[in-house]
């Protein structure tokens, strides 16, 4: 690190104020793991990373040199601060997954161009000591292909979240994507092997690089079943972390290295625990096709029994025990209110309420319990569904609210069936089941679902919302 | 062997630091419940907007117009990154606040 001798005193603050950083980093991600402490771990995080981009403006030199055009970086960063503020507080709860995938897209997008404005700048010294063989290069190269990457696969997360872009399963993609991920790796050994005075001689394979890296993300994602965009997404997050983590080596910049690698980790085990949850591996997600071309479709599923709203009043309202079990379909109705409603008047009437949370209900881990917490049900009504499996012998009504994978049996009987393994709600131990479902087509992960035929289960056909909405009113004129 | 030797030696304390942090990462996030999946993710996410530093740094001394229009679109993004993921994480953990 040179210290430039006019300004040394600037420079300490600056490497001061990112050691700050980083173990606010550190605090806040460790606070976020606990609910007690998350809020105030995020907003620590928040500081240290405003400390951090003031102290750079501020305080940087680059061989002596300060920041330069810093009223456009403040006016760019004012125009940043806008958009992703309003974006933030406007997005329903429900959105919340593409928002995280939008998010991310953007910082794998600033740290690729990072990487392509900084290539033709690599010093022609150390060219000329080293060659293209160096941590520099590397770095470069790597962040310019990581954060590309990330972006254009976030981006394709994002469309198919929103439900603008739908799946592309072709049985060869992921040779297709190997010979891809090889010819990237080719380039990179391609570079670094040139022999050239000036990087800028090699920029045209930079750009190659950019446009292959582009395709790969978008070839990444496309064939990624919906219900395994979360464990996507969370991949994608680590791989923005790796590639900030190259801008700070790059940069031999603390803040970033550490910032970004500890993403990067703490982004992969979470990934991990998100397989681990449904009972799949990473690879499996990756290259596995989930879904779609059921080899189980056609089987001769049995009889739907309905239940009249009526009927489904009174059974609620002289049961003891009731489980809801809600999913996406809650969701996506914006039904979580009214069923927060619907517990309340079962809870008057002297029900025993609880909810029943599948670790991947909604469309991202956790995300049930935001939008359950966001309509004022208390947190102890929430149950995990490994605490609640053995209870469900004992409860008199079990109500699937838009939920479908995580309760279809298949999952325990079934080996052929593509959820084979992953833990589930045993809604079929329950005494009565009520479904609630739009119609009878299939869920995320397309996979015919046998609690529906069950002799015990009793549909209740319609949107989640209006449903529950005539469902209060029957109870309330019993 | 030579060029391995002189590389790890030039960039010991990064690797140093990347090894570390990868520890510190794993250890941080093992023992999270389920139930904070999502805002913890979202709240990674929004770390690895520090990002913006580098692009700061380059576009502070962008030396031609192209390269400050990239770096302003740089900015533009990792300033999103940084601001919508910590809007929104916080946005979601409001929510936990209520119940005791």
């Amino acid at each position: 690190m040179s210290v430039s001798p006019q300004f040394p005193f600037g420079i300490t603050i600056l490497e001061i104020t990112y050691i700050v950083a980083s173990v606010l980093f550190v605090i806040g991600l460790k606070m976020l793991s606990h609910p007690l402490t998350a809020r105030r771990g995020n907003i620590l995080a928040a500081f240290g990373m405003g400390f951090a981009i003031v102290a750079t403006i501020l305080f940087h030199r680059k061989n002596g040199e300060p920041i330069g055009n810093i009223p456009l970086i403040i006016v760019a960063i004012a125009i940043g601060t806008v958009i992703g503020w309003v974006i933030a507080k406007k997005v329903k709860m429900t959105a919340m997954p593409q928002l995280v995938s939008f998010f991310n897209g953007m910082g794998g997008a600033a740290a690729a161009l990072i990487s392509m404005m900084e290539f033709p700048h690599v010093s022609p010294d150390l060219i000329a000591r080293t060659g293209m063989a160096n941590g520099h290069v590397l770095a470069i190269l790597l962040g310019l292909m990581i954060g590309t990457v990330s972006w254009s696969g976030s981006m394709i997360a994002f469309g198919k979240l929103d439900g603008r872009i739908g799946d592309l399963r072709v049985k060869s993609m992921k040779y297709v994507n190997i010979t891809i991920l090889a010819v990237l790796l080719g380039f990179i050994v391609y570079i670094m092997t040139r022999e050239v005075e000036s990087a800028r001689e090699l920029m045209p394979f930079i750009y190659i690089m950019f446009g292959i890296s582009v395709i790969y993300g978008v070839l990444f994602v496309m064939p990624i079943g919906g219900a395994d965009m979360p464990v996507v997404i969370s991949l994608l997050n680590s791989f923005t972390g790796v590639a900030a983590a190259m801008g700070g080596f790059l940069y031999n910049n603390q803040a970033m290295l550490t910032g970004g690698i500890l993403v990067g980790s703490a982004g992969t085990i979470l990934t991990i625990l998100m397989c681990r949850a449904m009972n799949r591996s990473l690879l499996n997600v990756i290259v596995g096709v989930f879904g779609g071309g059921g080899n189980a479709t056609a089987t001769e599923a049995g009889i739907i029994k309905e239940i009249t709203l009526s009927d489904a009043a009174i059974l609620l309202s002289y049961s003891k025990k009731v489980v809801i079990v809600p999913g996406y379909g809650l969701a996506v109705a914006q039904a979580q209110h009214i069923c927060h409603e619907l517990d309340k008047l079962l809870d008057e009437k002297g029900v025993d309420v609880k909810y029943a949370i599948h670790p991947v209900a909604g469309r991202m881990p956790g995300h049930m319990n935001v939008l359950l917490a966001e309509a004022d049900v208390p947190y102890e009504q929430l149950i995990e569904s490994d605490e609640i499996n053995p209870d469900l012998p004992n409860t008199d009504v079990l109500i699937v609210i838009g939920a479908n994978d995580v309760v279809n049996p298949a999952a325990e009987d079934d080996p052929s069936s593509p959820i084979y393994g992953m833990p589930i709600i045993k809604a079929r131990d329950a005494r009565n089941i009520i479904v609630m479902k739009r119609g009878m087509g299939k869920g995320y992960a397309a996979i015919e679902n046998m609690l529906f035929f069950n002799e015990k289960t009793r549909m209740l056909f319609g949107d989640a919302k209006n449903t529950l909405q005539n469902l209060v009113g029957e109870i309330k004129n019993l | 062997m030579e060029q391995f030797s002189d590389f790890f030696l030039q960039h010991r304390e990064a690797i140093f630091i990347v090894i570390l942090s990868i520890f510190l990462g794993i250890e941080v996030i093992s023992h999270v419940p389920a139930i904070l999946h999502t805002p913890l993710m979202s709240g990674a996410n929004a770390i690895h907007g520090v990002v913006i530093i580098g692009a700061i740094i380059v576009m502070g001394h962008a030396d031609t117009t192209g390269s400050l229009i990239l770096g302003f679109l740089a900015v533009v993004l990792g300033t999103l990154n940084v601001v919508g993921g910590f809007v929104v994480t916080d946005r979601m953990l409001e929510m936990f606040k209520k119940k005791k």
